[in-house]
């Protein structure tokens, strides 16, 4: 336990499709001692709800968010449980948290959460988003992403991907879903849950190392460039340029395209080479939300090539890159796209 | 607010954090903050001029973003400009439309 608040407390939030096990990851996870000084916000869907009963941990700091659906009503309910949380430690009404972690249903779109924490004014100079944990049931996870775009999305936008239930499945099964989440979702870390330590290393990561698993993918992109593999219309693809690249030109091409397509741009990641700056420049987005961009420490291996990966949905490639290339400027010796 | 360049505490918006010296921090040269956002101003027009739009720079803190019409409303940042431009249009500004990179490839030529 902790004497004081964190300046900014870091909120992670659990998603995955219905019955994909998130709230046995969660229920695990906070029987880590470590994780002792955790608030908790649940979202339930249905009239009556089960899963804070089933985590079998119901205190103050546990709070039930009942109005269904995540991504559709309970932004505000959502925001406003935080700001209440907030304001109850600092009163010291309760036992200080350090960190929250909100399971969403597992109908929910999880784009709404990570919005509500940048655009709420009070919340974003308290909150910072950690991790999106997205949990994929490994026997039914094949069909539940032919069958529901929504986990397509919860699993394009994780940060780490726990595969569920693998003591059930075939290992054929596994193997055959892995390269699906894969396509999805090339660089998040893949646990399974039956070797899954909860602790807190998986559930949070700060921007360095979330910056370092974007770089082991462009590391391995490099190495093997990868043609794109097409999975519900999802696709992955980079952008690989060796010229220095005009913040202006391509802050107003990003915002322009995801303006008009962010709902297809499921993610977007970058290390960019910005003119007149020695340091590379970090840049992720999920669909319409761009977070703060961040300057590395330096250029990883000596290759200052910038890289941006688009996993999009139903967007040409080609015509993101011709787009790129008209108001980023034309590569000098090379426009290679992985 | 800053007595200097009469920015006030800035948009909290991604696209200001750039890579330049003066703009990743508020405190930096207001100068350098002026001349980023004329340079910001100027790129967006380029393009606007496709959508007979322009922007212009209002007290170094919103854009007001004008149609050929004398349509006007004031935006607060690169991401708000783009969803007010198309309404004030009527039209959709599309970075993938190939109609609008023909004519940004010509101006570069």
């Amino acid at each position: 336990m902790t004497e004081s608040a964190p300046d900014f407390t870091p909120v992670t939030l659990i998603t995955g499709f219905l019955g994909s096990g998130k709230t046995t990851l969660l229920q695990r996870l906070l029987a880590d001692p470590a994780l002792a000084d955790t608030a908790v916000l649940i979202n339930e869907f249905g009239e009556v709800a089960l899963d804070h009963h089933l985590l079998e941990r119901i205190d103050e700091r546990t709070v039930l968010l009942k109005s269904g659906c995540l991504c559709c009503t309970v932004r505000g309910e959502l925001a406003d449980a935080l700001r209440d949380l907030h304001s109850r430690r600092a009163r010291g009404s309760i036992p200080p948290f350090r960190r929250v972690i909100v399971e969403s249903t597992g109908l929910a779109d999880p784009f709404p959460v990570l919005t509500t924490l940048h655009a709420d004014p009070v919340l974003r100079h308290h909150f910072r988003m950690a991790n999106v944990i997205t949990t994929v049931d490994a026997v039914t996870g094949a069909r539940t992403l032919a069958a529901h775009p929504e986990s397509v999305k919860q699993i394009a936008v994780a940060d780490r991907i726990v595969l569920t239930k693998t003591d059930l499945a075939e290992a054929g099964t596994i193997a055959a879903l892995t390269r699906r989440v894969r396509a999805i979702n090339p660089s998040a870390p893949l646990h399974t849950a039956s070797d899954i330590a909860p602790s807190v290393t998986l559930l949070f990561s700060d921007r360095s190392s979330r910056d370092a698993a974007a770089q082991d993918w462009f590391d391995q992109q490099m190495r093997t460039p990868t043609t794109a593999e097409h999975t519900d219309g999802v696709e992955a693809f980079a952008i690989v340029f060796d010229h220095q690249v005009d913040w202006t030109a391509f802050s107003l091409w990003l915002t322009m395209l995801l303006n008009r397509y962010g709902d297809a741009v499921l993610r977007v990641k970058g290390i960019l080479d910005i003119s007149d700056s020695e340091a590379p420049v970090a840049v992720h987005g999920v669909q319409h939300l761009v977070h703060s961009p961040t300057h590395m420490q330096s250029w990883p291996d000596g290759d200052r090539r910038s890289r941006i990966v688009f996993i999009v949905q139903g967007l040409d490639p080609d015509a993101v890159k011709t787009s790129f290339a008209t108001f980023c400027g034309k590569p000098r010796n090379r426009a290679a796209a992985a | 607010m800053c007595a200097l360049c009469g920015v006030l505490g800035g948009a909290d918006h991604w696209t200001d954090a750039a890579a330049r010296p003066g703009v990743f921090t508020y405190a930096a040269d207001p100068l350098e903050r002026r001349r980023e956002r004329a340079r910001r101003i100027a790129a967006a027009n380029r393009v606007l001029g496709h959508y007979q739009m322009k922007v212009s720079d209002w007290q170094g803190t919103s854009f007001i973003l004008s149609t050929a019409t004398g349509k006007t409303e004031m935006v607060e940042n690169l991401s708000h400009l783009w969803s007010v431009a198309e309404r004030l249009s009527g039209r959709t500004c599309d970075p993938l439309d190939p109609t609008l990179l023909l004519r940004l490839d010509a101006a570069h030529d």
